[in-house]
């Protein structure tokens, strides 16, 4: 909404500066956007040319001496036709910004005479098109003075960014209440006097939808002569940005910003028989004022008459009863639409207009009838004609709602002390009607203020008006005790996950949480509920089943840009289904190239190699252990999802149902389909899988038992299959002896045609730790046999010899 | 063997010209064994003294035992400074050039992505204040994310909104990507009974894409709900907070009436900053205001959609974009940037795995 300063003066009777007038503005809840205080066009003076003689090396060229009412005349070179001695018109002096042609002047040789400046047309101005000439001023302007003061172009024009719930901000006028509201000067309340008319408009009018249109008014005026608006209305509608057509188009507009009042004129003679306001008809179209053809449909609200539609009800009018100059005889439409279906059927169409702006927010219904008057009183001022007498349909009266309003509910809400007769005070000035004197007061709201409901509503007035700075900060209650934990297991994985990660040389993404439809396929999603009705771009159309997929797009990304070796992980929600249950919290990450744990790349000491399967393993079991899973519990297996190579790669359980967790190295399928390459090893780590932690009833660790004896190590080499995993060899050496054997490390794997074909050597390290007493050489044989024993009957290995 | 003084002199130089030339352990072991050893030179004329009578051996004694004496010396010494040579000559040939690099540790490589690390700055503040973290679905229904926020179906304020709706499945009514995080007020009132003291950061998606604008973003919610909570006690709050985020010890906020469907009345706060020096924002000075949240007393209807009885139960409820504050306090310039995982954003603007906020310890240092 945008408006000047002397605009809002005429509704307004005030000593305010435009600082605090925009201030205030911004306080009530009318917040200023901008303001244009017309600076620009503070350089430019009025300046009488003296002489004018052609430039001597130039034919369309003339060289002036003008006056620019102090000191000495300046010499200007010009090559306007209309310049000539005696001339007074609008002067830029040099460095003054010329926002027309986007420069800034300075002292120039134009064909070898030197220029001190310029006389200007109205477009280098930008107050019009027109560049035929300079601007050619009456013989009484005064020399010397302000342009923009002499021509009122210095009315500041002042933008304010309006929430939905103030339709009557909409205008001029309901700007000015709020701000006389607000103690910032007096409103000037003129009524509006009705015109009488002469007999009766002939065009009758038929609400066939009295459900989309509350009342209707219609007003013929005859023998109009139309034709350009005098320039205090150009000058005001092309200061907000508008630009005029004619007189009664224009007067229009002026009605829309001044009182938030839309309006409409057909041209009587362009009208066929009636107005019928009804439903669009499928196949029905409309070429509107914008000069485009738009379908209508049976959801949206038209007027027509015998020809079909001739308007679309709040939105915009059509050009084939628009008024032009040769309107004689115009029909002067106000009427009060239904909200929802102006906002609807705009928002269908595409169509932004000052009209619907206003009908979508709600026009006050009581205003309808002193609207049409105040327009035809204008169109007889500016062109002339008899007005016939207003037609009016629908529903003419106004009940308004009545809110009981307790007035403690200010104190409640705000906290602040505003008193009784102050808070009323301040409902009245805007048009509130207060009736009662008890705490509880009932309140009938103004016809311009559909948004207020409740006693809330009221409160809002009440504090905006009063002044929200009056509102001192005041502590929310302690709640008197050290706090605790305020995380749930959950967000407290979360948080250990991405810090264990980050602590492995990994770089926390945010990536998208859609995906493209074949990376969602590929990993198990793309379900017709998951993928996204409009999506931004195509490849952004589907709820991601896992992260993977982003995670491996990005380290392709800075692959392209040169950085081969990343390794990334995100630690977010992947989408099962569309309800809370489905999604999942999923820590995933992915290694890329040598982005090995401890260091990618070259290094003199050993550089390193391509990431792969054991590298997911290893961050896998790492997010698991920072979330405080039984990592002691978990069991490897093979048979991960599909995205995955089969042989190089694992799914982590806890027992035979809970999967924690895959890891390992891509599927060359999976990574054809998302367009990257290798080497490339990646993780997903189920965080709300995790079983919660069992309560302990203590903090206390248990006790520590240290052994007097000291321990030691043995190794062992066995020759197994080679499908026997080591993860089984390993299991049954500990079993061996639980007592004693602490601990089992694999430090070599090797398969050679000296174990026969088929068979793999695993040698392990076995740490023992005796309690009871040092042990003999006894106990070690008889030891190092039941772990040969366990070994062979869980594995079938033998001891290599 | 007759011992007289003169040979005494000369295997004493003979013996300590032998411990000299000796070049290592084993060459000065063998001049020990011919001199010490049971039958060594020196050891040999140790047992003369035994046939000697009492005046030769006052003579003699000493003179031998001081041959011994000296010898062993000579012999000690000559092993020690045999053993430095040999441990300087060791430290030589182990030298190394210990200007070569050395590789990083994974700890200082690794990054926390600004995101994360803000929503940590926030939890540390509001669990000061006694808040707990809330969370909700980011795929919701029309109801929790409107409906139930008052917003009334067919109503512009739903267009504000710029939804990214799924597709409907056989019979059911078609899911929404949740524009805000306010649905998560309606679960938790369902759930839990006043007093209420949360915030909620989580993901949140509208169709918008430009510098300051990506589909997806990040906000936090905070509602409290209680007998008494008023306007004065959520610009305590805000201010609180604000002060603490940026880690200013005074900052100036504008609270403005603003408009939401689901806060009644509603305001937008701007704060106090100082934009003048080109690509870097100061907070806490300065006379440019910025706007940085939206907040407001929970509508009556949206208390009810909750199950509570507005006249009983009333609070407040705010929201501000968690990647704006982001950007904001750390300089990052365009918010496109959050989601492209370019390892030299994220190197850069990312935070040290151990670098964990905290009051105690300052959130950001």
């Amino acid at each position: 909404m945008k408006f000047t300063l002397s605009w809002l003066k005429d509704h307004l009777e005030t000593d305010a500066t435009l600082d605090e007038i925009v201030e205030r503005l911004t306080s009530i809840g009318l917040e200023v956007e901008a303001v244009d205080d017309k600076a620009a066009l503070k350089p430019f003076v009025i300046a009488k040319v003296l002489t004018a003689a052609k430039h001597p090396d130039a034919d369309k060229l003339q060289v002036l001496s003008v006056d620019i009412g102090s000191g000495a005349p300046v010499q200007v070179v010009c090559g306007a036709p209309n310049a000539r001695a005696g001339l007074i018109g609008a002067f830029a002096a040099p460095g003054t910004y010329v926002p027309g042609i986007d420069v800034t002047l300075s002292v120039g040789k134009i064909r070898g005479v030197e220029s001190h400046g310029m006389m200007c047309s109205e477009r280098e101005l930008e107050l019009s098109d027109e560049h035929n000439g300079i601007i050619d001023l009456p013989q009484d302007a005064p020399v010397g003075t302000s342009f923009a003061a002499y021509a009122h172009l210095d009315d500041p024009v002042i933008e304010i960014n309006l929430t939905p719930n103030h339709p009557e901000a909409t205008g001029v006028y309901g700007i000015a209440r709020d701000l006389a509201a607000s103690g910032l000067g007096k409103l000037k309340t003129a009524p509006v006097e009705p015109v009488a008319g002469k007999g009766a408009t002939p065009v009758k009018v038929r609400i066939e939808a009295p459900d989309l249109c509350r009342v209707f008014a219609l007003r013929l005026v005859r023998n109009v002569k139309n034709g350009p608006s005098p320039k205090w209305l150009q000058q005001r509608l092309m200061a907000i940005g508008l630009r005029p057509i004619n007189a009664l188009v224009d007067m229009t507009n002026y009605i829309t910003f001044d009182r938030g009042r839309p309006l409409h004129v057909f041209d009587a003679a362009k009208v066929a028989g009636d107005l019928v306001v009804r439903r669009g008809k499928e196949g029905e179209s409309v070429l509107a004022l914008d000069g485009r053809t738009y379908a209508v449909t049976s959801d949206m609200c038209v007027i027509a008459d015998d020809n079909g539609v001739e308007s679309i009800a709040g939105v915009m009018g059509g050009e084939h009863s628009g008024c032009d100059e040769n309107t004689k005889d115009v029909l002067i439409e106000a009427a009060v639409w239904e909200p929802l279906t102006v906002a609807r059927t705009g928002r269908t169409l595409g169509i932004i207009t000052d009209a619907r702006y206003r009908n979508e927010r709600g026009i006050d219904p009581v205003f309808n009838s002193p609207g049409i008057e105040l327009a035809t009183r204008m169109v007889m001022d500016l062109c002339g004609g008899e007005p016939a007498e207003v037609e009016v349909s629908g529903e003419t009266g106004f009940t308004p709602k009545v809110v009981s309003f307790p007035v403690s509910e200010v104190k409640r809400l705000t906290g602040i002390e505003v008193p009784k007769a102050e808070s009323l005070d301040i409902l009245t000035r805007l048009g509130f009607v207060v009736k009662g004197d008890g705490d509880v007061v009932e309140v009938a709201v103004p016809s311009w203020r559909p948004d207020v409901d409740g006693k809330a509503d009221l409160v809002e007035e009440v504090m905006r008006i009063h002044g929200v700075d009056e509102i001192r900060q005041q502590p929310l209650s302690s709640h008197g005790v050290v706090n605790g934990k305020i995380l749930t297991t959950l967000q407290i994985r979360t948080r250990a996950a991405k810090r264990a990660l980050a602590v492995r040389g990994m770089m926390e993404a945010v990536t998208w949480s859609f995906i493209p439809a074949k990376h969602a396929e590929l990993f198990g999603g793309g379900q017709k509920h998951l993928k996204l009705a409009n999506p931004i771009a195509a490849e952004m159309s589907d709820m991601r089943p896992s992260l993977l997929p982003g995670l491996v797009a990005a380290a392709q990304r800075n692959a392209d840009r040169g950085f081969s070796d990343v390794a990334l992980f995100e630690v977010s929600g992947t989408y099962e289904g569309d309800t809370p249950e489905t999604q999942r919290r999923v820590a995933a990450g992915v290694r890329r190239g040598t982005a090995k744990l401890d260091g990618s790349g070259r290094h003199w000491a050993g550089n390193a190699q391509g990431v792969g399967v054991f590298d997911a393993k290893a961050d896998a079991l790492a997010v698991l252990e920072a979330c405080g899973a039984p990592v002691d519990r978990l069991q490897i297996e093979t048979g991960a999802p599909s995205w995955y190579h089969p042989g190089r790669s694992g799914v982590i359980k806890l027992g035979p149902k809970v999967v924690l967790g895959h890891f390992g190295e891509f599927h060359p399928t999976a990574l054809e389909v998302l367009d990257a390459s290798g080497p490339l090893c990646g993780f997903e780590v189920f965080v709300d899988a995790i079983p919660e932690p069992k309560a302990k009833p203590t903090c206390t660790k248990p006790k520590l038992e240290l052994s007097a004896f000291q321990a030691v190590k043995r190794d062992f080499a066995f020759v197994v299959d080679k499908t026997v995993e080591a993860g089984t060899l390993t299991r049954a050496a500990l079993a061996a002896d639980k007592k004693l054997i602490t601990g089992v490390s694999v430090f070599d794997v090797f398969e050679g045609a000296a174990l026969g074909a088929g068979k793999k050597s695993i040698a392990i390290e076995i740490s023992i730790q005796p309690v009871e007493k040092t042990l003999t050489d006894e106990d070690f044989e008889a030891l190092a046999k039941r772990v040969v024993e366990n070994v062979a009957k869980q594995t079938g290995g033998v001891l290599r010899t | 063997m007759n011992a007289n003084a003169g040979n005494l002199e000369v295997l004493e130089s003979a013996l300590l010209a032998d411990i000299a030339a000796s070049a290592d352990e084993q060459a000065i072991e063998a001049v020990r064994i011919a001199a010490l050893g049971k039958k060594g030179s020196v050891s040999e004329l140790l047992k003369t003294l035994g046939a000697m009578t009492a005046e030769e051996r006052q003579v003699q004694g000493p003179a031998i035992n001081g041959l011994k004496n000296r010898v062993t010396e000579a012999l000690a010494a000559r092993k020690a400074e045999l053993k430095n040579a040999a441990v300087a000559a060791r430290l030589v040939a182990e030298t190394v050039d210990v200007t070569l690099p050395v590789r990083q540790s994974p700890a200082e490589r690794g990054r926390i992505h600004p995101i994360s690390q803000v929503v940590d700055e926030i939890a540390a503040i509001f669990g000061d204040m006694g808040f707990a973290i809330a969370e909700g679905p980011d795929i919701e229904t029309d109801h929790y994310n409107f409906t139930a926020l008052n917003f009334p179906v067919g109503h512009p304020a739903r267009e504000m909104h710029d939804t990214f709706f799924l597709q409907a499945a056989e019979g059911n009514e078609a899911r929404l990507l949740r524009t805000h995080t306010s649905p998560v007020q309606i679960r938790t009132m369902e759930v839990q009974k006043p007093p209420i003291r949360i915030v909620i950061p989580g993901k949140t998606y509208r169709m918008d894409s430009d510098a300051t604008h990506t589909p997806m973003f990040h906000q936090l919610e905070g509602l409290v709900i209680d007998r008494t909570a008023n306007v004065a006690n959520m610009r305590w709050v805000l201010e609180e907070f604000c002060k603490a985020f940026f880690e200013v010890p005074s900052l100036k906020m504008r609270f403005r009436p603003s408009f939401f469907p689901f806060t009644e009345p509603s305001l937008e706060v701007d704060i106090q900053c100082d934009r003048s020096r080109p690509g870097e924002v100061r907070f806490g000075e300065g006379n440019d205001w910025m706007e940085i949240l939206g907040c407001g007393m929970v509508h009556p209807n949206v208390l009810r959609a909750g199950g509570l009885d507005p006249d009983e139960y009333q609070g407040f409820a705010w929201g501000m974009g968690i990647d704006r504050i982001a950007m904001l306090k750390y300089g990052m310039p365009d918010l496109r940037a959050f989601f492209d995982a370019d390892v030299r954003w994220l190197s850069h603007y990312g935070f040290r795995p151990l670098d964990m906020p905290t009051l105690f310890g300052g959130l950001s240092t």
